[in-house]
């Protein structure tokens, strides 16, 4: 990352690729998107830690790599540990005149909704309380994708996945989606936010900003899944656009505790527009989409009280 | 090659070398693009997940004279035919064609 | 162990328990980075590891991780860029790092690690036996079983050179006794000026994440390739018993101090031999003394290296004598003969030329003490039960209800 990049619209971003095609990523995985965008934002001093988890698998398939910067993988719940121990090897190592002490190099977990907000979730809250300066992307696309579409804490309300068929008694998943970037945030580290890929710049200059901080910074990008979501490997950012639209994404951040909504939404649509062009939501009645639009509801409620004016409008569609 | 000459513990020592995996045989249709009609805003350059939008510097002056000093090339031999580009171009100037061998 | 006056360094005389000797080892090591996480009777290394740290007297980051799992983690992660790490465990906590285990020597890390060897639950115990090592053999660790705090200082730098030789890079682990020698004084010499140990340890080069010459670590290999992979552990596990004998010969050099694999106590005319590991060794010894008093032609043998096993080494170290007494200190539940170091034991003579009766004995699990009263029991019973010993399987000493006739 070079100091004096700034991010203002797509012409900003480096022509530089750092990931290499050839990789196993389905056709229109936005995952691939969102690696794309990381390494133009963080550059050639890099070191990326991955969680297990369809990135990792598809972009190292032995003995071919995507990766053109160094790139780790130790297990499925343990990146942010292993990302910890990176860090502090650096600040040993440059005190001891072993590595260029003035040489910045970007710490960055990749990880899914797995890897972070069940099984590596652990390993999360440690690095965020011991304050390592680690980056922590999470690319959440609401269920365990890798093993073939099981339910995780992230996965939404109602949401099909093959753990949570919609059945005669159970409708999908029974449970709610696990705030994490809330939980996250609870441990007071310097920089959180939440992104999406259909709004690529506002994502990046989060990627920017938590690379600038001294601590941990962790960054939630909903990634959409044609595989999983059941919809058309072409709609990965009409979907993204339909969540923020919807809000049943809202795309924000917290500098030093202070909350910001990054992406405003004047007029907000119903969601069926979002659930409706997703077959993870087929075959739910018109009284559970009601039952999501409800929550929706009392979320933006929510939102909008703590910033303390309307930045996501009333539903008109 | 045996277990003698291949680096130890999996390590993959050549950067990138994915790209000798052409994943374009994946591709069901073709994104063309229509050099007249773009207006090289690089919306398919961002959203491209698999990186094989290409930006050249090679100039092109469309049919009405308006002189670009880029072109956008699309790298067929990793293009899984996704079709995210041809879904996001606000001028449609990207065409799906039938793959036909 | 045979020690000597006279060695290249200039060495102190001072009292340390096993858990300490390991941090001054850690500390004469220059390690970059220590994670490890509390866990009774190896609590005192992090202790006094985080002592020195923050007295200045080490210059490495001491990671206080949130488990063992993300111990062992935080220094594959470490080691990844190219630092010197360490970590320490006991019992629950070496289980909580088992996949971790094979993960770091499958890419090829020169971890080290230290283990304070206890019980495994349930139920709870938190006193010694040697159940937690035994269970991760088959993880591809150097392991070397330490008998003394001295030994235990002497291999954990042994480790280290052992683990970071190119022709090696395989994680290494030190075990000894918890309790019994983790909370133990002794006196042992230790190198006045710990440059002594920067020479016999220097830093070498190997594959490690670098942003000016890109690697991918961790990648996922297919059936085409996997075997290949890990037939070069298999090799570095071979190759790792000469490089392990090399630096046995440098430590002699720098520090005085000769160690063997098979370390052995009266054991030359014996014709009987009673081998062990750990703090034990030094019971049996004394047990030796008293039944060659009473007119035994008995001698004590240790396993010191149990990663490689020393096969040539047992057998030479037996040679002619007629009973090998082999006493574990874990228990292999469902295995033909229960106690691992036996089975070993066994394969290794399998077919030789001379092979003595063998037997297998289990004592001192879960804390219970092992004197040398039990020893000149158990020496006794393998004397009565001759052959008929081993087709019993183990003989668990000392069991109540449990008879072997």
């Amino acid at each position: 990352m070079s100091s004096a990049l700034r991010i203002r619209g797509v012409r900003d971003l480096p022509r530089e690729e750092f990931f290499a095609p050839g990789h196993g990523l389905c056709a229109g995985c936005t995952a691939s998107t969102i690696i794309r965008h990381l390494l133009k934002v963080s550059g050639k001093d890099t070191i990326i830690v991955n969680a297990t988890g369809c990135v990792e698998v598809s972009t190292t398939m032995y003995p071919y790599t995507s990766w053109r910067t160094p790139w780790l993988h130790v297990a499925f719940e343990n990146a942010a540990a292993a990302a910890s121990g990176v860090e502090a090897a650096l600040k040993a190592m440059a005190r001891k005149g072993l590595v260029d002490p003035e040489r910045r190099i970007n710490i960055i977990v990749l990880a899914g909704d797995g890897g972070t907000y069940d099984i590596g979730f652990q390993a999360l809250s440690g690095m965020l309380e011991r304050g390592h300066r680690v980056m922590y992307v999470l690319y959440d696309n609401e269920a365990y994708m890798n093993t073939g579409i099981q339910r995780s804490g992230s996965t939404p309300l109602h949401a099909w996945t093959t753990t949570t068929p919609i059945g005669k008694v159970l409708r999908g998943k029974i449970q709610f989606k696990k705030p994490i970037a809330e939980i996250v945030a609870a441990h007071r580290i310097p920089y959180v936010a939440t992104a999406n890929i259909a709004y690529p710049i506002d994502m990046d200059q989060k990627f920017l900003k938590g690379l600038q901080v001294d601590g941990p910074s962790f960054i939630h990008v909903l990634q959409p899944c044609p595989t999983g979501w059941r919809f058309d490997p072409r709609y990965g950012i009409k979907a993204g656009k339909l969540a923020v639209e919807t809000a049943m994404w809202i795309n924000w951040e917290i500098i030093m505790g202070d909350f910001k909504v990054t992406t405003r939404v004047p007029k907000r649509k119903h969601v069926k527009h979002y659930l409706t062009i997703q077959g993870r939501f087929r075959g739910l009645t018109d009284e559970e989409i009601e039952e999501i639009q409800r929550l929706v509801d009392r979320e933006v409620e929510r939102i909008n009280n703590m910033v303390g004016e309307e930045v996501i409008g009333p539903l008109t569609d | 090659m045996s277990w003698k000459e291949i680096p130890i513990g999996g390590i993959i020592v050549e950067a990138g070398n994915s790209v000798k995996r052409k994943t374009g045989d994946w591709r069901v249709f073709k994104p063309v693009i229509d050099q007249d009609k773009c207006t090289r805003c690089l919306i398919c350059w961002m959203y491209c997940p698999d990186g094989v939008i290409e930006i050249r510097d090679i100039s092109y002056k469309t049919s009405t004279g308006r002189l670009w000093t880029t072109t956008l090339e699309i790298n067929y031999d990793h293009c899984k035919g996704c079709a995210i580009c041809a879904e996001e171009c606000p001028v449609n100037a990207i065409e799906l064609v039938e793959e036909v061998k | 162990m045979e020690s000597m006056l006279e060695s290249r360094a200039r060495q102190v005389r001072v009292l340390l328990n096993s858990n300490y000797a390991v941090a001054y080892a850690a500390r004469d090591a220059d390690v970059d980075v220590v994670a490890a996480y509390p866990i009774t009777p190896q609590t005192g290394v992090v202790e006094k590891l985080s002592e020195m740290i923050a007295n200045g007297e080490l210059d490495a980051e001491m990671i206080h991780v949130e488990s063992e799992h993300s111990a062992l983690s935080a220094i594959i992660g470490a080691s990844a860029v190219g630092a010197r790490v360490f970590t320490a465990t006991s019992s629950q906590g070496l289980e909580f790092m088992h996949e971790l285990l094979h993960i770091a020597s499958g890419m090829r890390l020169p971890l080290v690690m230290s283990v304070a060897t206890r019980a495994l639950s349930a139920p709870i115990n938190i006193w010694n036996d040697y159940s937690d090592l035994m269970n991760v053999r088959d993880s591809s660790w150097i392991t070397l079983i330490a008998s003394t705090a001295q030994e235990v200082y002497d291999s954990i730098i042994e480790a280290f050179m052992v683990s970071e030789d190119p022709r090696v890079l395989l994680p290494s682990i030190v075990a000894y006794d918890g309790f019994w020698m983790s909370h133990t004084y002794e006196p042992l010499y230790i190198p006045e000026d710990r440059r002594v140990v920067s020479k016999i340890l220097p830093r070498r080069p190997r594959y490690v994440l670098d942003p000016d010459n890109p690697i991918t670590i961790g990648s996922l290999v297919n059936p085409d390739w996997y075997y290949e992979i890990k037939y070069q552990q298999v090799e570095a596990m071979k190759e790792a018993y000469r490089v392990i004998r090399e630096a046995d010969t440098k430590i002699k050099y720098y520090l005085g101090r000769a160690y063997e694999p098979i370390e052995s106590y009266m054991a030359e005319d014996s014709e009987i031999l009673v081998l062990t590991y750990g703090g034990a060794y030094e019971t049996l010894q004394s047990a030796v003394d008293m039944m060659r008093s009473e007119g035994l032609r008995v001698g004590a043998l240790k396993l010191r290296l149990w990663r490689p096993f020393p096969v040539e080494d047992l057998k030479s170290k037996v040679g002619d004598a007629e009973n090998l007494i082999v006493v574990d200190r874990a228990i292999s539940y469902g295995a033909s003969i229960e106690g691992p170091a036996a089975l070993e034991v066994i394969a290794a003579f399998y077919k030789g030329k001379s092979c003595p009766t063998i037997s297998s004995f289990i004592a001192g699990i879960g804390g219970r003490p092992v004197s040398e009263e039990d020893f000149k029991g158990i020496v006794k019973k393998a004397l009565k039960l001759g052959d008929k010993a081993l087709k019993m399987g183990s003989i668990h000493w000392g069991v109540r209800g449990a008879s072997y006739e």
